[in-house]
């Protein structure tokens, strides 16, 4: 505040500096309230209403859904109103057990796709860090630049390949290595291959970052003292990295669980994942509040992950400070 | 540093570009292709990109894309700044946790969830549903991704700087303008450009918010990837990746160009 200080001394009129001080007082409110209402209407009063719908029940109607908890019949018929709130919706979901196996393939999915860009992403990231410092900045470039294509087409692509006519098997009848098409299209490996492909940015990117930072005598000293380069890797550059690896982790994780384009295009119908679950529920069944609570389920489900994730986040903000 | 560049890492590089660049590449190379069957050469031809331009339902697609594209990056970029410049400058305020919860958030929500909650918004407060909606759901995802990127900017931004400005008698508003913006106006860009990209790649959530009359490029392509793969769309993503490539080298040329520039001034100023 010390700007203000020195404003009102070299204007001597203390009614200038008050102005001053007043407007810069509303311009910050400013600041602060209008992404601040966006982001309160558009995202998190969007979810009450998701969890509200979740308890209504499915009417012949448009919206399709039997209105609940409004204030038409003022503040009596609102609490009225939560007596005839059901939970039918959610029983719905533990009794099929379609919804629920859904809800593990989908984490089963996550986790190992997870895994898989990990240990595929690591050795790039690590390789890019290690980098002569003149070509790192078009390295990074060359990582990030898939990233603004299409998320779609760039699904869309494997489609190609991995069909059973597709280039993958075309090359491989040719080399000789196989003699039947594989089946890779329309099966978990598909979706694996997918989420790996669309995701491996979003894990390089924070596993280079901090790499990048690390001191690499720490290696040197270790592999002087007489320390396998394995075992230099899984005591000291490992261990360094891990904010990477969970920033890395967490960022390929969470969407992954919820994705549906990867599955839908990939997976084939056969396969069961939860956004494509919640998607068909929404556009084939028209089942509004089943879908409502198929959301709220998978958002309780991920509330942890969110909270790490956010949580790294604000140290890394803390940290740049 | 070279030597310990090992062949391993190259190795790895390698690979892990080829893995990335491939699939786009024989996809574009694919849309020149004569033959019908997107996976069997049949010469080159241009003739996918001809039919193209006469498929009246493509065409419109693309043209309601680039407008939600641009109305809905330009307002991600505003909200998103004073999002960013919210979160680096305000530390202390009733409700800062939330705040930061809700910009931070949805990056990583599924978007299956942000898509139903914003359509049953929608629904809830009896907006019809079309460009309108689609345009608005892009801002608030948008914005997170603006906010994050133009933060990462004004966290190693010198604010001493502003404090400087200040002292000479620049209200806030006139500093903010005048030394703030210009700053950090490459991050603002890039902002831009990434809310951008987004919204034209976005499929579901444009898919829940989306009524009639207002379907996007990512929406048609959907629907006839789901009938098919054809060349046409081939063609199709050829062309939105170009735009996007020319879009990002033309921002890294200018970012170069001005970079340099920045780095004259500081020699001439040191020149005195």
């Amino acid at each position: 505040m010390t700007h203000i200080a020195a404003t009102a001394s070299s204007s001597t009129q203390p009614a200038e500096a008050l102005l001053t001080t007043l407007a810069k007082g509303f311009v910050n409110r400013l600041v602060i309230i209008i992404p601040y209402l966006w982001l309160l209407f558009f995202f998190l009063v969007p979810f009450i209403i998701v969890f509200k719908i979740s308890l209504s029940q499915t009417a012949i109607s448009m919206p399709p859904y039997t209105p609940v908890l409004d204030f038409k019949d003022g503040v009596a018929g609102f609490f009225a109103g939560f007596r005839a709130l059901n939970f039918d919706n959610y029983t719905w979901l533990t009794q099929d057990a379609l919804y629920f196996n859904a809800y593990v393939t989908s984490l089963i999915i996550a986790g190992i796709s997870t895994i898989l860009t990990l240990i595929v992403g690591y050795p790039i990231a690590y390789g890019m860090a290690r980098a002569p410092a003149t070509i790192r900045p078009t390295l990074l470039m060359l990582v990030i630049l898939p990233f603004w294509t299409s998320f779609l087409i760039r699904v869309y692509a494997w489609i190609g390949i991995l069909k059973p006519e597709g280039l993958l098997n075309q090359v491989l009848l040719a080399t000789g290595l196989i003699s039947q098409p594989l089946v890779i299209l329309n099966t978990y490996t598909a979706i694996f291959i997918g989420i790996v492909y669309s995701y491996l940015p979003f894990m390089v990117l924070p596993l280079y970052s901090s790499l990048e930072k690390m001191d690499y005598s720490l290696i040197e000293a270790a592999q002087d003292l007489g320390c396998p380069p394995t075992g230099a890797f899984w005591k000291i550059t490992f261990p360094l990295s891990l904010p990477g690896v969970v920033a890395g982790c967490l960022l390929v994780f969470i969407p992954a669980v919820g994705e549906f384009v990867i599955p839908d295009l990939l997976g084939g119908s056969q396969t069961l994942m939860i956004g494509k679950t919640l998607w068909n529920e929404f556009f084939s069944n028209r089942d509004w509040p089943v879908s409502s609570a198929v959301a709220v389920i998978l958002l309780l489900v991920l509330t942890i992950p969110i909270m790490f994730f956010q949580q790294a986040q604000a140290k890394a903000q803390e940290q740049g400070r | 540093m070279n030597a310990t560049w090992s062949r391993f890492n190259i190795t790895s590089i390698v690979l892990g570009f080829a893995f990335l660049y491939l699939p786009i590449v024989l996809l574009i190379v694919f849309s020149f292709n004569e033959s019908k069957l997107v996976t069997v050469w049949g010469g080159f031809s241009t003739k996918w990109y001809v039919s193209l331009f006469h498929n009246q339902g493509l065409m419109d697609a693309t043209w309601v894309t680039a407008r939600v594209g641009v109305i809905s990056a330009t307002v991600a970029t505003v909200l998103g700044t004073l999002a960013a410049i919210t979160l680096t400058r305000y530390t202390r305020f009733r409700g800062r946790l939330l705040f930061s919860g809700m910009v931070f958030a949805p990056l990583v929500m599924p978007e299956v969830i942000t898509g139903l909650s914003l359509l049953l918004l929608f629904v809830a407060v009896g907006f019809d549903r079309g460009f309108f909606t689609v345009t608005l759901a892009h801002i608030t995802f948008t914005m997170c991704f603006v906010a994050v990127v133009v933060q990462s900017r004004l966290v190693t931004f010198d604010r001493s700087l502003e404090e400087a400005a200040m002292d000479l008698g620049a209200p806030p508003v006139k500093t903010f303008f005048q030394i703030t913006l210009p700053v950090i106006l490459p991050a603002i860009i890039s902002g831009w450009m990434l809310a951008f990209t987004l919204s034209l790649d976005d499929l579901v959530i444009a898919s829940f918010t989306s009524g009639p009359g207002a379907t996007t490029l990512p929406m048609k392509i959907y629907s006839q990837v789901r009938l098919g793969v054809t060349p046409e769309i081939n063609a199709a993503c050829t062309i939105l990746i170009a735009v996007v490539a020319v879009g990002v080298i033309i921002a890294s040329i200018a970012n170069k160009r001005r970079e340099i520039q920045r780095q004259l001034d500081e020699q001439a100023a040191q020149r005195g």
